[in-house]
């Protein structure tokens, strides 16, 4: 069945070496698209007429295309038209960073939209300051509404940087098809066992985030 | 940008659009087939296959489609099945969207209110006649906005089969930036198609979303 290249020399940690590269650059990531999401968000519900329309614009633009088409035109379109030379992860996190951003800021600006304002009114007529209202009252609502569909968007983003390999980087697949390579002759099944190994290393990555996103959404369902 | 280009890439971008295009309705269709056969069994509980079916969601929903592919194009054909490229790509989307769809449809109908199924009973129905008569036409109803995001999201995911080397519209634009080095006009033409086809569909969803609002809420 292919499974036994594995166990051949240090092929397996090769895989969970070049997983770990793809997690990296997915975690790297999210971490600059959460906080940069945040202050998005927080902009677009000031309600500027002009930051609103830019806003929008960027989100529908990264929101419809497809994030590979978007790996190509930060990889291959920043040095032709910029002349800058990205390395291929510089491209990927700028990328995924930029996607992570507009969902991130849309998941914000619609928690934030969704609490009403009686319970700001009733928050400062019970005589708390604008900063306590936030930090008791609004944001611990927010975060509740938020927490869930955050962790659904971290588990997406780890899915989507398998993409990565397409742009040359050794990530968990490449490593995977340079063993089958490698091993042709010895093994000629191996492409269904290291496929095979890299599905189920996947799913060990992020099925246990989409479980908790899961728990969290029905704990906190009101 | 050289115009010229533009132009004498076109064809070779209309033919891979309209590959995209096939197989990603295609896969679509299939995966509301799988999809609305999970939902079914999941949702009714059926012993054993909620089980398997169960599984199936949870595996699909947490891999790339990328990791997908290159099992079912790279890995199964060493264990005696063999699949031409194409078949496996609308497989791939078929098998991944069905799990999304699947969800959807199980949301949906655990969304309708009790008191639905209550009313109709009550009212005399026979089981058979508030499930099709009442409860499915309220669950489609309340799985559209899901079921639309669903059906953006694998056009989108249509972009990675350019990896098992399906003509589509990345490996167009790959192999022509390869072939002449017309990266910007090349590149041009990739989002532009994109565009073509994901604009009209996210107008139609939001038009289709609110008249079913309209339908059923009366706002």
């Amino acid at each position: 069945m292919g499974f036994e290249v594995l166990v051949k020399g240090n092929n397996l940690l090769r895989l969970f070496m070049g997983l770990y590269i793809a997690l990296k650059i997915s975690f790297i990531s999210v971490f600059i698209s959460i906080i940069l999401g945040v202050v998005l968000g927080t902009v677009m519900t000031l309600n500027n007429r002009i930051i609103n329309f830019i806003c929008r614009l960027y989100l529908e633009f990264i929101r419809i295309m497809p994030q590979m088409v978007l790996l190509f035109l930060c990889y291959f379109g920043a040095t032709k038209a910029l002349g800058i030379n990205l390395s291929a992860e510089t491209a990927a996190v700028i990328v995924f960073s930029l996607w992570g951003t507009a969902e991130m800021s849309d998941l914000v600006r619609g928690a934030l939209k969704a609490i009403p304002t009686a319970q700001y009114e009733s928050s400062y007529a019970l005589g708390f300051t604008v900063f306590q209202t936030y930090v008791f009252v609004i944001i611990p609502q927010i975060i509740r509404r938020m927490l869930p569909l955050s962790i659904n968007l971290i588990t997406r983003m780890i899915k989507t940087t398998s993409l990565i390999m397409m742009i040359g980087i050794v990530e968990v697949l490449k490593v995977g098809q340079q063993i089958i390579e490698a091993n042709r002759k010895s093994s000629p099944n191996a492409a269904f066992g290291v496929f095979a190994t890299i599905f189920v290393l996947y799913f060990v990555v992020c099925w246990p985030v989409s479980l908790l996103s899961k728990y969290l959404e029905k704990k906190w369902e009101s | 940008m050289n115009f010229e280009v533009i132009v004498s890439y076109f064809p070779r971008f209309v033919e891979a659009f309209w590959l995209t295009v096939r197989i990603g309705f295609i896969g679509i269709g299939i995966s509301f087939i799988i999809g609305i056969i999970t939902a079914f069994a999941v949702h009714f509980k059926i012993p054993f296959l909620s089980g398997i079916f169960g599984i199936y969601v949870e595996l699909f929903r947490n891999t790339p489609l990328l990791v997908q592919l290159f099992f079912i194009y790279f890995g199964l054909p060493k264990v005696g099945i063999t699949i031409s490229a194409e078949v496996c790509g609308c497989l791939g989307i078929g098998l991944l969207g069905g799990s999304y769809m699947a969800e959807s449809f199980r949301s949906g109908l655990e969304a309708v209110p009790f008191s639905q199924s209550e009313g109709a009973l009550a009212l005399g129905l026979s089981r058979a006649q508030m499930f099709f008569y009442v409860i499915l036409p309220e669950a489609f109803a309340l799985s559209v906005p899901a079921i639309i995001a669903n059906i953006i999201f694998l056009l989108k995911e249509t972009s990675v089969f350019s990896a098992i080397s399906l003509m589509d519209l990345m490996f167009t634009a790959k192999d022509l930036i390869g072939l002449h080095y017309n990266t910007a006009e090349a590149l041009f033409l990739l989002v532009f198609f994109y565009a073509v086809m994901l604009i009209p569909i996210s107008i139609l969803g939001n038009v289709i979303e609110k008249r079913i609002r309209f339908k059923m809420f009366g706002v």
